[in-house]
């Protein structure tokens, strides 16, 4: 149903219309009001047979719906940031056992120092937990990617995160089409489990193995990985004749026939991307962008292919492998390996802050001009690092630098120097 | 291999099982032809190990209790590790191990997707060693306590962390000897004051049935087993089960000591029902803890020409104080002597 809706409650919808068995809850900005909109949806019997557990953390919230998989309920949980860390032990339980259960992450920075708002940090840490990672543009595709994530899920036996811009997306109130629950039961057949705890039929899940079969198990893991980068685009085409409407898939281009730059990028930053690739197309310069939808797995050829007419790429990160970089970067250039194409990396809109369409003019008319260093960083207040790298250097106790950097920005009252 | 066993029979009202004597009617579950056999023979588990012993006691009664119709979630430990080697398995139950500090919420999941579809007669048990109850999987035990969720929770108490090879657990007892409280220093051995009591912490949840046991007293556990599976909602079961390898106890005395801790005092037998202790297993002969502490290499380090005794005088206390707390003695109270001379007797068949 065509609304103006809060994109969370458009998830919360979509989700209830999957019809879950089993929904953990445990609250974490930006994620809740995903998982309050199922409460009330539960609460007021509009989801039937539908179990939803409060648990006392997002360990037990992935714990609980790894039992409940197991035993072969529809599971469903909705996590960011330290929630999604806390978990991270279960995560990649819930992928090694072949569970499907489909999590929503609202994208949100790690601490410390603690933030709440947006970034792909905490996603990205968890990068080879073996879950297939998707991303939405808009709280439509945010919406649908769930219906998908589900079909997805069940056909291969494997978790499927989708991520969510935290507050950009799930606290924005545009016009989502919500699935309709006829629809989706169309689309979503019921959870025939691959294995189940049934006493009917005992089977071992989750025994120990050795060296002697370890690798073949864990090669079985990216070998499912592989068959998801077919299940992905058949999925979202087959969404697409049932929906009307595109959603999910590998990845999209947008404008890069004969685009010399390319723009790479993941979730809703690609709105503003492409308002500026609008915008420099206009005054001539061939530069385009391609929405990488599916990160886990990473569609290698596919990317290939869509960049290999390009002269250079830019990757806009949002999350910082710090140490090295990009975190995407370094699969894309794996992509794009052999080819003479140069790839750079632009870290933006870390911990919330935010990507404007005039600080990404002026980044890519530098990618187009050539004068991008392999790392950037969009919008860093230099001085304020030098600063504090300055005192650093001074040696004696500086205290975290969180609280010397708000010091120095007058934000908190502070002490003089 | 002898060709026959020589017979021995035992009184009923001994210390020993005492099964063959009764009517078959009320022999334990595990004396029965038709038990389950939950967790089956050829697994790895170390000679004299209670609790494997535990386990299937336990689970042959719950299977017996339900039909049949029973799952099991387990925590990584002792119990997972040797009952489940690749390709092979123990487990003639649907069984899942998931992660070290999740099983209470594993358990809590699968009654979650039993309920939701309709199938709420398999019931669940979650089991796992002291280190995955007391330790890291108290979080998710207490959530499963205080939601209230189908499950009956298992605690096979061994009091350290023994698969990874004798750490110190907070369900280690004081003075004990683990691999990270040697008895080097001023104070030998684990500390006292510390150690959380589990069965209490679970009573203090409101949940409706919470029950200790040991491996020496089948028809007790399996009672228990069955009482806690008639209930609905969490329940909560503590079974001392010793361990030989890290006690360093002899194999033949793994019931022994299981025994031996209950006529001390040590661990107080008991069974709440609504938040209430309405029964507790009385002390039939009074031994004094160092009859226990001295079959454990584990508390070595208190007897002998550089012993402590003041540290053997702290743990009677602990006895002594469990044994008022919990009003474990009746009025005629045997002397330690009577169980001495018996004990005797056992070792020079």
């Amino acid at each position: 149903m065509l609304k103006q809706t809060e994109g969370s409650a458009a998830v919360a919808e979509t989700v209830a219309a999957c019809r879950p068995e089993v929904v953990c809850a445990y609250p974490i900005s930006p994620q809740t009001h995903i998982v309050e909109g199922i409460s009330d949806l539960v609460r007021a019997g509009e989801l039937e047979r539908c179990e939803y557990v409060t648990v006392e953390s997002e360990f037990a919230a992935m714990s609980v719906c790894i039992g409940a998989s197991a035993a072969g309920a529809r599971a469903y949980t909705a996590t960011a940031s330290q929630g999604l860390l806390y978990m991270a032990e279960a995560l990649y339980n819930a992928s090694g056992l072949g569970l499907p259960i489909v999590m929503t992450v609202a994208n949100r920075a790690i601490g410390a120092p603690i933030n709440i708002w947006n970034d792909h940090s905490d996603t990205m840490s968890q990068r080879d937990c073996g879950w297939i990672q998707l991303y939405a543009e808009t709280n439509q595709e945010a919406a649908d990617l769930h219906v998908q994530a589900f079909r997805i899920a069940e056909r291969l036996s494997l978790p499927v995160l989708v991520c969510m811009d935290g507050f950009v997306l799930t606290h924005a109130h545009e016009r989502v089409d919500v699935p309709e629950r006829e629809a989706v039961d169309a689309f979503l057949p019921r959870f025939e489990p691959a294995q189940a705890l049934d006493p009917a039929e005992p089977v071992t899940i989750g025994a120990m193995v050795g060296p002697e079969a370890y690798a073949e198990v864990k090669y079985l893991a990216h070998a499912k990985q592989l068959q998801a980068l077919d299940a992905i685009p058949e999925v979202a085409a087959e969404f697409e004749s049932a929906f009307g409407r595109p959603s999910g898939g590998l990845l999209r281009g947008y404008r890069t026939e004969d685009a010399e730059t390319v723009v790479v990028a993941l979730g809703s930053v690609l709105g503003t991307i492409e308002d500026t690739v609008d915008a420099m197309r206009e005054d001539g310069v061939a530069i385009g962008a391609l929405a990488l939808k599916s990160f886990r797995p990473f569609p290698v050829e596919e990317v290939r292919a869509a960049l290999a007419g390009a002269k250079r790429v830019l990757v806009v990160e949002k999350a910082l492998a710090v140490g090295i970089g990009g975190i995407v970067s370094a699969d894309l250039r794996m992509a794009l390996a052999g080819l003479e194409v140069r790839c750079d990396t632009a870290i933006a809109g870390l911990g919330g802050r935010p990507i404007t369409g005039e600080a990404l003019r002026g980044l890519f008319e530098d990618a187009v001009a050539g004068r991008l260093r392999p790392l950037t960083f969009l919008d860093m207040d230099w001085e304020r690092v030098e600063a504090e790298l300055r005192r650093l250097g001074e040696g004696g106790r500086s205290g975290p630098h969180a609280e010397n950097i708000l010091r120095e920005a007058g934000i908190v009252a502070g002490r003089s120097h | 291999m002898s060709g026959h066993q020589r017979v021995r029979f035992y009184q009923v009202g001994s210390h020993v099982v005492g099964n063959r004597l009764l009517d078959p009617g009320q022999r334990t579950v595990q004396a029965r032809t038709d038990r389950s056999n939950a967790i089956t023979s050829g697994h790895r588990a170390c000679r004299g190990c209670g609790e494997a012993l535990g386990a299937r006691y336990v689970l042959d009664a719950a299977m017996r209790a339900s039909g049949g119709q029973l799952v099991a979630a387990n925590a990584t430990g002792c119990l997972e590790v040797f009952s489940t080697p690749f390709p092979e398995s123990s487990w003639q139950l649907p069984w899942i191990h998931s992660l070290f500090g999740n099983a209470p919420a594993v358990a809590s999941g699968v009654a979650a997707a039993l309920r939701a579809k309709g199938r709420e007669d398999v019931r669940v048990i979650g089991q796992g060693g002291d280190g995955g109850t007391v330790d890291i999987g108290f979080g998710c035990l207490s959530g499963m306590f205080e939601r209230g969720d189908d499950v009956l929770y298992v605690c096979y108490d061994n009091e350290a962390y023994m698969n990874t090879g004798v750490q110190r657990s907070g369900a280690t007892p004081p003075a004990a000897r683990t691999a990270n409280t040697k008895p080097i220093g001023k104070h030998p051995g684990n500390a006292f004051g510390q150690g959380k009591d589990m069965p209490r912490i679970a009573l203090a949840h409101g949940v409706p049935y919470v029950a200790t046991a040991t491996v020496a007293d089948p028809h007790d556990l399996e009672r228990k087993v069955e009482a806690a599976m008639e209930v609905r909602g969490a329940r909560y079961l503590h079974v001392f089960v010793p361990c030989p390898l890290g006690w360093g106890s002899e194999a033949k005395d793994t019931i022994k000591l299981a025994r031996l801790v209950v006529e001390t005092g040590l661990f107080p037998v008991f069974e709440a029902v609504d938040g209430e202790v309405r029964e507790v297993t009385k002390i039939r002969h009074r031994a004094p803890v160092e009859e226990y502490l001295k079959l454990q290499r584990r508390y070595a380090h208190l007897f002998g020409p550089d012993g402590h005794p003041e540290i053997v005088a702290r743990i009677q206390a602990i006895a002594d104080r469990n044994i008022e707390r919990y009003g474990l003695l009746d009025g005629d109270v045997s002397s330690s002597h009577g169980y001495a001379e018996e004990s005797r007797h056992e070792e020079g068949e």
